[in-house]
């Protein structure tokens, strides 16, 4: 994990193609649990029925197997659209104005830095600084920046911006976060769905099923208790686990990203300059909700954790301190600037 | 026992060189790719000139020379540039007087704000920017392709496969520091005639 900066583009993108492949794995193998494990507390619970309460066909796991399956081939295939629908993001296809011309221009200066083709561009309509890349290869990628970044940032920094984000598509980061995304929303989707029918339904059978409950308790075997007990913290616990994990994977690819924006502008003067902006904003970015958070250049939601590395932001920050993003960049700016002889000012 | 150990050797001897090979020739249509790139890029550049020139030469019937030498600069570019990839010396010769030519009209552009606030500059002056910014994107791209091509086919031990995949040494996009580098003179004394 720590030096996996250090990779070349080949093999960066082999990890992403992988790790996707494995999130989908991990992701319809939850779902199978949740059902085939449901199955068997409830075989387990009606060992000692009479045969006609035990159901043969472990129906409940099929069905949440093809539902996973279902979902994470669903997730894979629109995750892009819907995350760009859940920011509101409008596609650019004719420029109104000078600034979105600028921007159209850029995005395809930088597609040709780093030899993709012009992703397709889109402006979500929030007053705060920020931008993200969604896809799932560099054919069909686009790059999204907010109004706010558009009316803050100079030509240059929009460039280093639109560079990090090309960077995050040229090795494919964009795959995994945008599966990630889809995932991750599908997950808090089934969570209110399930939290409606557990406290909908439950409020309404408790008073009735208490009585037989009770007397058929002495059957349980301790087994049973474990496997109920995990059974039911992992479906509490799905929606936290998904969203640490996206969190895990974003942190140590924005560093990359930010490495090859300045790759491709070969100014990283000028996405240090454009992230301090972002950071001075310090405002969260409205039209990005919680599932999204990690595609973003800057943690959207404004979280103080980004401030500073330890175990906590490790664990629970999107992204990587923005203070050791801009303090690394600067330090390959003059670097750069050394090696051309120029006058550090 | 020594034949089977030998057997190995030689399937893994066969597969690396397959790779390397494979490798070396991926490396070589990839800067031949960037080098198509450029030259979409130029095209472009000679193509949105003449609007450029049309639209300042009205306004700008005082600075005739700088003018003229951005008119001569895109003829002797489009010239050369029908010489096809082979001759790339000469084509990046030409294209860069052009962005000489091109960056010392921008700066004529910038000192005389009249003339940014007459009808379209504004606009074009941004499409030029963002074409003499993809002109250097697209060989910036060539230049780092080739490098990487190159330093595959002379480092030991792909250099041992470079002469059966017919690779040689790529050209680099010269820039040409003094050119680049000199700063445009502007007579501040002259003043707009409007």
């Amino acid at each position: 994990m720590t030096d996996e900066t250090s990779l070349n583009l080949f093999q960066q993108q082999e990890l992403n193609r992988r790790r996707t492949t494995w999130l989908l794995a991990v992701f319809v193998l939850f779902f199978a649990w949740l059902g085939f494990g449901g199955d068997y507390i409830y075989a387990l619970y009606t060992a000692h029925a009479p045969p006609a309460a035990q159901h043969h066909v472990w129906w409940f796991g099929f069905v949440m197997l093809v539902l996973g399956v279902g979902l994470a081939a669903y997730a894979y295939q629109t995750g892009s659209e819907k995350v760009l629908w859940a920011t509101g993001a409008e596609e650019v296809l004719d420029p109104a104005d000078d600034k979105q011309k600028q921007l159209v221009n850029v995005v395809e200066e930088m597609a040709i830095a780093a030899g993709v083709p012009r992703p397709r561009v889109w402006i979500v309509p929030d007053s705060d600084p920020n931008a993200f890349a969604t896809g799932t290869d560099p054919l069909h990628a686009h790059v999204a920046v907010t109004q706010g970044l558009l009316d803050l940032c100079s030509r240059d920094e929009l460039q280093g911006v639109i560079g990090h984000e090309l960077g995050h598509v040229k090795n494919l980061d964009v795959r995994l976060m945008t599966t990630l995304a889809a995932l991750v929303g599908a997950v808090l989707l089934m969570r209110d769905g399930t939290n409606r029918i557990f406290w909908g339904s439950g409020r309404g059978s408790s008073s009735g099923g208490g009585g037989s409950r009770g007397g058929r308790k002495g059957d349980l075997g301790p087994l049973v208790l474990v496997l109920l007990v995990v059974w039911i913290v992992s479906w509490i616990l799905a929606p936290i686990i998904t969203q640490l994990l996206a969190l895990a994977v974003s942190r140590k690819r924005e560093y990359l990203a930010d490495a090859m924006g300045a790759q491709f502008t070969r100014n990283p003067l000028a996405l240090a300059s454009a992230l301090q902006k972002i950071e001075a904003a310090d405002m969260p970015t409205t039209h990005v909700k919680g599932g999204a958070a990690h595609m973003c250049i800057a943690d959207p939601l404004g979280r103080r954790l980004t401030a500073h590395e330890g175990f906590v932001a490790d664990v629970l920050a999107t992204h990587p301190p923005m203070a050791k993003r801009i303090a690394i960049l600067r330090g390959m700016g003059y670097a750069q600037l050394k090696k051309e002889g120029g006058a550090v000012s | 026992m020594a034949s089977g150990i030998l057997l190995v050797l030689l399937v893994v001897a066969t597969l690396w060189v397959i790779g390397a090979y494979n490798g070396l020739v991926s490396l070589k249509n990839q800067t031949v790719n960037a080098f198509k790139q450029i030259d979409v890029q130029l095209k472009r550049r000679h193509d949105l000139i003449p609007n450029l020139v049309s639209a300042v030469r009205g306004a700008m019937n005082f600075e005739k020379d700088t003018l003229e030498a951005v008119i001569q600069a895109r003829n002797q570019a489009v010239k050369v540039n029908a010489a096809g990839p082979q001759a790339v010396k000469q084509i990046s010769q030409a294209e860069n007087a052009l962005s000489s030519a091109l960056s010392r009209l921008m700066v004529v552009v910038e000192q005389y704000p009249q003339l940014k606030a007459t009808g379209n500059i504004g606009q074009l002056q941004e499409e030029l920017t963002s074409t003499e910014n993809k002109v250097a994107f697209a060989r910036q791209l060539y230049n780092d392709t080739a490098t990487q091509y190159n330093t595959k086919q002379q480092q030991f031990p792909a250099s041992l496969v470079a002469g059966v995949a017919r690779a040689q040494p790529a050209d680099l996009w010269e820039i040409e520091d003094k050119a680049e580098r000199d700063v445009p003179q502007v007579d501040l004394s002259m003043k707009p005639k409007t």
